[in-house]
């Protein structure tokens, strides 16, 4: 090929980008075959890439998601989502944070009023599954602290709990679609706990109050106070249930005594 | 704050090593066969702890590893980003790996990350911006990395520099090593129509640190012509280790990794293609 007379036409990263987002937009000029014929196909190969690897990380971060509406239509919502959000960061683990809130507009998908809370789900779930490592307080620590110390005392949670509180089943959409021989999901609304015992995250719908209870934990406030919270949202609260869902799911890093850090 | 790993491995050996995918940890761990390196994705490993950093702990007693990044954009117009250089500079840190490698390439524009390796026209003004952004990066990691060639689709009128000239003057400013992809080579070769063996007779191969042997996908471009699209997702193709043994009966033994990042198969399956490598590894002087 024989260099042109005037000066090749430069291609910035940001036409080349808005090409590769809007199928719409022509090959950029100074894109080439060996010919020097117009590129064309051979620039769809980014497009393409770009288009197919974010929607594969979006269906790897929701599969529950992607199981509720289908293959098909979940290709197109993601078609949709990655133009208007491209990642961010080079951390594909943490891709589709803004997944809840765009479904959520998303006014194809809003007769399933629960897809927002089922993404939140999902999100929690791969943030337990890459959070840090704590070892948890031995079973019996609860126990050997007087009530009156233990009131005042302050449970810091594991940083792989995640609490997503919902007006849907949301814990048990998830079990539905997602292990074998799990029952329909209920009509009541969910708050499901996320801990990770060991290293693979499991998800309880929590007896009623213990949203309460886990956000006002979560909030730093103390004992004394999340259990008034939980007593006040409702009639029966179940302590005994809720700290022993904690416990068993590793989820009680330390109890701190003394004024807040 | 992670703990630091004794430093047990300060080289890959010159002998086949595969891509980690975690579906294997058992049988890796087990009987790695032929394999006696493994490389991760850099960006996999950035989480703060949970089974991955785990399993990666485990593999990095026992086998020397490799990081790859595929996220640093050492290509963009726009400054690093400063966080995740300091994400990778963490993970070297504590991981203390045999090796480190990037791309020619870039990735992230406008704080968007694109999650593919995009092309870079080869001019004076861009081979500027990567040995900028090789020597900050250098400097942040405190090691020597690796830069691989690229596999292309098109090329750009305003190149003015053959991709072997400008690696080897990277190279040769920064003090980085070269990472040499055998199926990067014949695929851009075959895309560009120009002769993959000239291109490994102008490669530095003395600056090589890591081989990459990987597959492709075939497809046609607007006039028929072959277009072949580098996915890690089959085997080597025969051309691709005719290649890889010239290349090493030039350059000498070198740590040869096969990478399947796409339809991951089963281990035998993977080990095979190592095996196969290892063959070819076997008939030059270690």
């Amino acid at each position: 090929m024989s260099r042109p007379q005037s000066p090749a036409p430069s291609v910035s990263q940001g036409t080349f980008t808005r090409a590769i987002l809007d199928a719409g937009q022509p090959v950029p000029e100074g894109l080439l075959d060996p010919e020097g014929r117009p590129a064309g196909r051979r620039f769809s190969v980014y497009r393409n890439n770009v288009a197919v690897s974010l929607t594969e990380a979006l269906a790897t971060a929701f599969p529950v998601i992607e199981k509720l509406i289908g293959e098909e239509n979940f290709k197109a919502v993601a078609g949709v989502f990655l133009r208007r959000y491209p990642p961010d960061s080079p951390l594909m683990m943490f891709y589709g944070q803004q997944m809840p809130a765009f479904l959520e507009g998303f006014e194809p998908l809003k007769h399933l009023g629960y897809l927002p809370d089922v993404a939140r789900l999902e999100i929690a779930l791969r943030e337990s599954y890459h959070a840090a490592d704590a070892t948890p307080v031995p079973p019996e620590a609860l126990q050997a602290l007087p009530p009156d110390r233990l009131m005042a005392a302050r449970l810091r949670l594991a940083p792989a709990l995640r609490l997503v509180r919902s007006r849907w089943p949301v814990a048990s959409i998830w079990h539905f679609n997602m292990s074998e021989g799990a029952p329909k999901p209920p009509a009541n609304g969910e708050n499901a706990l996320v801990t990770r015992p060991g290293f693979d995250p499991q998800i309880i719908a929590l007896p009623p109050g213990g949203g309460a209870f886990i956000a006002a934990l979560l909030a730093g406030e103390s004992f004394g106070a999340a259990l008034d919270a939980a007593s006040g949202a409702v009639e029966g609260f179940d302590l005994t249930a809720v700290l022993g869902l904690l416990i068993q799911g590793g989820a009680i890093a330390s109890i701190e005594e003394g004024p807040p850090a | 704050m992670l703990d630091a790993t004794p430093r047990r491995f300060d080289a890959l050996p010159n002998r086949p090593g595969v891509g980690y995918k975690p579906q294997h940890f058992a049988e890796i761990m087990e009987d790695p066969g032929p394999v006696d390196w493994l490389e991760i994705h850099a960006e996999n490993y950035m989480g703060a702890g949970g089974r991955p950093i785990a399993q990666l702990r485990h593999l990095a007693e026992r086998f020397p590893i490799s990081v790859h990044g595929v996220g640093l954009s050492i290509g963009g117009e726009a400054p690093l980003d400063a966080e995740h250089l300091a994400r990778l500079r963490q993970l070297l840190g504590w991981l203390n790996p045999a090796s480190f490698s990037e791309h020619l390439a870039w990735s992230t524009h406008d704080s968007h990350f694109f999650n593919d390796l995009l092309p870079l026209p080869y001019t004076e003004a861009t081979l500027a911006r990567v040995c900028a952004h090789i020597d900050q990066v250098q400097e942040a990691v405190g090691r020597r990395m690796l830069l691989e060639n690229p596999s292309t689709y098109l090329a750009f009128a305003e190149s003015q520099i053959p991709e072997t000239e400008f690696l080897a003057e990277i190279a040769a400013r920064t003090g980085c090593g070269l990472l040499f992809d055998v199926n990067n080579v014949f695929v851009s070769a075959t895309n560009q129509k120009t002769d993959p063996y000239s291109y490994i007779d102008a490669f530095p191969l003395h600056l090589v640190g890591e081989i990459h042997l990987g597959g492709h996908d075939e497809d046609e471009d607007d006039h028929g012509a072959p277009l072949l699209i580098d996915s890690h997702g089959c085997e080597v193709v025969d051309p691709v280790w005719e290649m890889y043994r010239y290349t090493l009966q030039k350059g000498g033994a070198k740590p040869s990794l096969i990478e399947w990042d796409n339809d991951v198969p089963e281990w035998p399956v993977l080990a095979a293609e190592a095996a196969r490598a290892d063959a070819l590894l076997a008939e030059v002087p270690a």
